[in-house]
């Protein structure tokens, strides 16, 4: 029974506690289990809430007795990336900086969480300050990738993909400010969605690169990325860049879309996200998914975003920019980890300050506040940082030329399959080649949504494929990732998921 | 655009406040020349009539009515600080010994 209810998606939970079939102690027993049992070879959790998730499930069983509920997902548990706050649990981050912290508030997301009756499972690893492609840089060790445990799961959100793609959770939180929601989807065969810039509340979300930094849903279909996505999604007043307008109908759109017919749609396939520097298979799984949009009744055509070559050069240097300016506040004054320099008598307030940063951060995070430190500094602000700005300028300009001839724009997510763990980690640029791709949306601040499109031919794992719409069109994404969905599911006979490799149970 | 050098990442380090030792010099140094080597394309490719974009979407200041709202109790504030001394954080001295 238990392992049959962590592998199905959180909408048909959803319709089981509504159907009266089982009880959200069930359920969040059951993941409880199954986390016990395979997160020792994953790692996709820095910290598990039993008793605070259980705790929501008995209120939440108690509502749904009373005729209460409060949401679609009530009931549903969801796990949450380790960079956004709960109050009461620890907060680290991926940091040493951060450890043992306990932060005394909600994130708006959390909040939400919460009010909506979805049981809180635990947090998920991630590569520190969410800087990252692999979860290898979380000062308390990488995550695993569910398909093959010698392999990352992306990055930064590899907690969250892994974790969903392990039957760890249903549904889980993730970040997106270059491709940490999406790349991570693509490399463990799972859905992740980054919304429109300013859809869902940064309030509460520990910030890398505020113009960039997104909250999104990880599942393991379209339709739960909707219904996660209403929940979280839509306006705050404590988030100055939040977007005071409805959002669009997520929900509807996905259950228009798993119908599978995609005539009237018009797709973009980008010409410069593909070919060269593509892993073989990951472009044969992307062309056979256009080929499926085409036979579905979409009308497909190339475009050019020329400016998009340039996006890699403006995102390293806009990123550790603005990450330079906000980790500043990790000074060892108020809260996280306060360390006094070695045989320093009466050490000042900066000498303990540069004490503790050498010593709570690691080395990717040296390596981006220096670099952002760099292209701030008078002399270098205008090659750097301003001529960065402008190449935001010319991309945004490129999308919305690409979306005047079509609704939606495509292209792989990321262009490898998942490598193996220490294979990139010390070779910073060839890390930061795995979010050519994703990097676009994030500086144009349009939504994006990734899928799984198939397992590459050469290694046998899963590739990742993308969908763009314009801004404030999130439900586009919703409506065509359901159909590609549907139409690749078919072909798969069942989920691409039902394909991983089972993971070794330990008993607990 | 000149290569940075080991001297001006130590430089850096400083201004950012970070204590980087002699071997994380060693390593990071090179590193960070590859990683600007690579984003220096930047340079060539925007006009100067091109504007700037400093967020995605258009935004104006965003206020909210001046009223009292709940916020963090002292407890809370200070239940993650270092060190707490009469219900204040106690920080490190800020000042040189001579002054």
């Amino acid at each position: 029974m238990s392992s049959d209810l962590t592998r199905r998606t959180a909408a048909e939970l959803a319709d089981a506690l509504a159907a009266g079939e089982t009880t959200s102690v069930e359920i969040t027993s059951a993941y409880l289990d199954r986390i016990a049992a395979v997160d020792g070879d994953v790692h996709a959790f820095l910290h598990v809430d039993a008793e605070g998730a259980l705790a929501a499930a008995r209120e939440a069983d108690e509502r749904r007795a009373a005729g209460s509920v409060r949401s679609a997902l009530d009931g549903v548990p969801v796990a949450v990336k380790d960079v956004l706050t709960i109050k009461g649990l620890p907060t680290t981050c991926g940091s040493k900086i951060l450890e043992g912290w306990v932060p005394p508030y909600d994130a708006t997301v959390v909040a939400r969480l919460r009010e909506a009756g979805l049981p809180i499972l635990g947090k998920t690893n991630m590569d520190e300050f969410a800087m990252g492609s692999s979860t290898e840089h979380s000062a308390y060790g990488p995550t695993h990738n569910p398909w093959d445990l010698d392999r990352i799961p992306g990055g930064s959100g590899g907690g969250s993909a892994a974790a969903v793609a392990a039957f760890e959770a249903p549904l889980a939180i993730g970040t997106d400010t270059g491709g940490s929601i999406r790349q991570p989807g693509a490399v463990t065969g799972t859905v992740g969605v980054k919304p429109t810039f300013g859809g869902v509340s940064r309030f509460g979300l520990v910030a890398m690169a505020n113009s960039l930094d997104q909250a999104g849903p990880v599942t393991r279909t379209v339709l739960d990325s909707a219904l996660l996505h209403e929940v979280i999604g839509g306006y705050d007043p404590q988030d100055s860049t939040s977007i005071d307008q409805p959002l669009p109908a997520l929900v509807a759109a996905a259950r228009q879309g798993a119908s599978g017919d995609m005539s009237g749609v018009r797709v973009g396939v980008i010409k410069e996200l593909g070919g060269d520097g593509y892993q073989a298979g990951v472009r044969a799984r992307f062309d056979e998914a256009v080929q499926l949009l085409v036979e579905a009744g979409a009308e497909v055509v190339e475009v050019s975003c020329p400016s998009f070559v340039h996006a890699l050069a403006a995102y390293y240097l806009i990123m550790p920019s603005e990450a330079s300016s906000n980790l500043a506040k990790f000074d060892a004054m108020r809260y996280g980890l306060r360390v006094l320099p070695d045989g320093v008598e009466n050490p000042s307030a900066e000498e303990v300050m540069r004490a503790t940063r050498d010593a709570g951060f690691g080395d990717e995070v040296k390596r981006r506040i220096i670099l952002g430190t760099y292209a701030l500094s008078s002399g270098y602000y205008d090659a750097y940082y301003g001529q960065a700005q402008k190449v935001r300028t010319l991309i945004s300009r490129d999308f919305a030329a690409a979306f005047e001839q079509a609704d939606v724009l495509v292209s792989p997510t990321a262009p490898t399959t998942a490598f193996r763990i220490g294979e990139k980690l010390d070779d910073p640029v060839a890390m930061y080649l795995n979010d050519i791709a994703t990097i676009p949306a994030n500086l144009a601040g349009v939504p994006g949504i990734s899928l799984p499109s198939g397992l590459a031919d050469e290694d046998g794992l899963p590739a990742g494929f993308q969908i763009l719409a314009p801004a404030l069109a999130d439900d586009r994404l919703y409506r065509v990732g359901a159909a590609l969905e549907t139409l690749l599911t078919t072909r798969w006979g069942g989920p691409l998921l039902a394909q991983a490799p089972e993971l070794k149970e330990v008993s607990a | 655009m000149p290569d940075i050098t080991r001297e001006e990442v130590a430089h850096l380090a400083d201004l950012a406040r970070i204590d980087l030792s002699d071997a994380e010099l060693d390593h990071l140094a090179p590193q960070l020349a590859v990683i600007l080597d690579s984003v220096k394309s930047i340079n060539e490719v925007a006009a100067d009539d091109v504007p700037p974009t400093s967020h995605a979407l258009p935004l104006t200041n965003v206020f909210r009515a001046d009223v009292v709202r709940p916020g963090l109790t002292a407890e809370e504030a200070l239940a993650g600080a270092p060190e707490v001394e009469q219900q204040r954080f106690s920080v490190p001295r800020i000042l040189g010994e001579e002054a």
